[in-house]
């Protein structure tokens, strides 16, 4: 499982401290933590837990793109999976509302992957189908109502703890796990690697670039039912209208900030998930800074672009030429 | 010409079903937007069931959230001969040729829920809708009249930036506890009139707040953000509902199951039944020739515990929330 992340990773780590260190200054008690009901307690923990649901998709996402895809149905999914979990919580038990939750998600990305590997339909085509319809779908599972269960077993998953961390951070640092084992400590990875950088010669190599095509948006699309269900178990109902609304753009965010190109080609999984929680530590710091919600977008808009020109490997060069103070030239390092 | 708007409704029925009585006395059709929310869905209920109360053959056409949908509708419901045609505008421009097209053929139009752009003024009889400023000045005067003269710190969850509603409703609480130099907001966010978004910026109030322990009230632009606030204050180890006061607006079903439970203290009612002054209107319009005033305003009611709340829920929760 090689990580590849010291040499990689640095701009995106540095990004996430220097934010984390922004929010301690807006606000002197982010970094406190305390225990609450057996469950750690403090503004850190939000920015992870509040996070999870971003950082799952864009695990998801992080494969689609490097095979120069892309899933805008991610926000749709998490909302008909959501409903489907919160609607069945109170009259069945937990192994069947994850099976028909995780289901539904696997078979949203069997529809999408069929349509851009099978009818070669352009991938933000094909699924902005499911983006349109997805919510749809959801909102006839809800019935157009914000369906509401009391079942424990389905609410650990929103709000409960493991070891005193929230579960769902547990399951995004399960979910991330599985995922690098499967795509790292087998050849999956250079084979995502390879159909992304050129799926013709790829498939000529001998990859079966249809069937990993098809296999990674259903991962895709089971991420986004991993996320739908943690967004239901969190507020105990599925609010199909709202339910992921916009996020799919925020997991494309957070895949990019990771540093994966949209053209396809190399990814990481890690530095994903780091930019999901960039993301959310800037949305944590924001809520807590007290600035009127007016600003809130412009001060996401300036943050992001801060952490994607500290990335340009073409920004830092000009920097290092101009010996400017900023270290910068190294954060473009995926030049090395 | 009751017999003739049946034959035709049932010659439209494709996209109009009619409820009521088939004796009615009157035929009014409705423009409804479409299902875009619960509040939406109940106000189609209720209507139906004010109609039926007064005995008026009623009309529902869904316009699917399409301005060109209601527009169609109006002009069957004008080709059909109605008595009246109530109107929830999906949005306030573009209805002056079609609202000419009802005046001339002397249908009386009765706009629900929202207005128009003021220029159409003298297309429509009356506009019966809620003012969203006054139910935020209800729900200030509530707290003002709660914290009975101790200093009391408030957070603000927002609707939507921008949206008319939200404005509306600070400005209506501002207004409400402008009198009292103690109850004052210390933070205001939006949570985009979602319980997701409800809940994180609680969170992150609470923990601004030193653990929630400054915070004395919290006022929800709508329940379904209280909802979501509730949650988090309850994870945080804090009691709302008592230790922390909290005020919303919509009276939709779920917080007065919170209220039962004691975890919230007041909603102001956006109540569904806005067909029902219409109809009165309507009715006083055609039989006695009484003018209605330009603007019904509808009543913004305050719910506490004091007023059963499992009760009201058990009303409110078939009607489509």
């Amino acid at each position: 499982m090689a990580l590849r992340l010291p040499r990689i990773g640095t701009s995106q780590i540095v990004a996430l401290g220097l934010i984390l260190v922004a929010n301690w200054i807006v606000s002197p008690q982010f970094f406190d933590i305390r225990l609450q009901d057996g469950r750690l307690f403090g503004s850190l923990i939000d920015v992870f837990n509040r996070g999870a649901p971003v950082a799952l998709l864009s695990i998801g996402m992080v494969l689609v793109i490097a095979m120069r895809g892309i899933d805008l149905s991610v926000g749709a999914v998490m909302a008909i999976c959501g409903a489907i979990a919160a609607s069945l919580a109170d009259s069945h038990s937990l192994p069947v509302v994850l099976a028909a939750a995780l289901g539904a998600g696997l078979l949203c990305g069997l529809w999408n992957g069929l349509l851009v590997a099978v009818l070669g339909i352009q991938p933000i085509v094909a699924t902005l189908i499911l983006m349109v319809a997805g919510r749809g779908i959801a909102q006839l599972i809800t019935e157009g109502r914000i369906v509401t269960f009391t079942s424990p077993d389905l609410a650990f998953l929103g709000g409960g703890s493991v070891l005193g961390l929230p579960t769902p951070v547990v399951l995004t640092l399960g979910m991330m796990a599985l995922t690098l084992l499967l795509v790292r400590g087998t050849a999956l990875g250079l084979m995502i690697e390879a159909t992304g950088g050129n799926p013709r010669a790829s498939a000529l190599a001998g990859i079966g670039t249809r069937l990993i095509t098809v296999a990674v948006y259903m991962w895709s699309g089971l991420c986004a039912a991993l996320a739908g269900i943690v967004a239901s178990a969190d507020i105990l109902g599925a609010d199909a209208n709202n339910a992921g609304l916009w996020l799919e753009l925020d997991a494309i965010l957070a895949v990019v900030i990771g540093g994966t190109s949209l053209f396809g080609g190399r990814f990481s999984i890690l530095l994903a998930v780091v930019g999901a929680f960039i993301i959310q530590a800037m949305n944590t710091g924001i809520l807590l800074s007290g600035f009127p919600p007016e600003t809130n977008l412009v001060v996401k808009a300036v943050v992001v672009l801060a952490v994607l020109l500290a990335q340009s490997p073409r920004l830092g060069g000009h920097l290092a030429g101009l010996g400017v103070l900023f270290k910068r030239s190294k954060s473009g390092g995926r030049r090395s | 010409m009751n017999l003739r708007a049946l034959l035709l409704a049932s010659a439209v029925s494709g996209t109009l079903f009619s409820v009521g009585a088939q004796a009615a006395d009157m035929t009014i059709g409705f423009s409804q937007i479409g299902s875009e929310s619960g509040w939406r869905a109940a106000e189609t209920t209720v209507s139906k069931a004010e109609a039926k109360k007064r005995n008026i053959n009623f009309k529902i056409a869904d316009a699917q959230q399409k301005q060109e949908n209601q527009i169609k509708a109006i002009r069957s419901f004008v080709a059909q001969g109605v008595d009246a045609i109530f109107l929830a505008p999906v949005v306030a421009t573009g209805w002056d040729s079609v609202l000419k097209e009802a005046k001339e053929a002397k249908i009386p139009v009765v706009l629900l829920d929202r207005d128009i752009d003021p220029a159409g003024k003298d297309l429509y009889l009356t506009a019966v809708t809620s003012d969203s400023v006054h139910e935020g000045k209800v729900a200030g005067e509530w707290l003002v009249k709660t914290a009975a003269g101790k200093p009391c710190n408030v957070v603000e969850l927002q609707g939507t930036v921008g949206a008319s509603v939200a404005t509306n409703r600070k400005k209506g609480f501002e207004d409400g506890i402008a009198g009292a130099s103690n109850v004052k907001i210390v933070r205001s966010q939006t949570g985009d009139f979602t319980r997701a978004k409800g809940k994180e910026v609680m969170e992150s109030f609470i923990k601004a707040e030193g653990g929630g322990k400054n915070i004395c009230a919290v006022y929800a632009h709508n329940d379904d953000m209280m909802v979501g606030a509730i949650q988090a204050m309850k994870e945080a180890g804090l009691k709302p509902g008592t230790e922390v006061l909290t005020v919303s607006i919509d009276a939709v079903p779920d917080i007065f199951k919170a209220m039962a439970a004691g975890e919230a203290n007041a909603t102001v009612e956006l109540t569904p039944n806005m067909a029902g002054p219409a109809f009165d209107a309507v009715i006083a319009f055609k039989e006695k020739g009484t003018v209605p005033p330009k603007w019904i305003q509808t009543e913004s009611k305050l719910y506490t515990q004091a007023d059963n709340p499992m009760a009201v829920y058990e009303a409110k929760k078939d009607l489509g929330y």
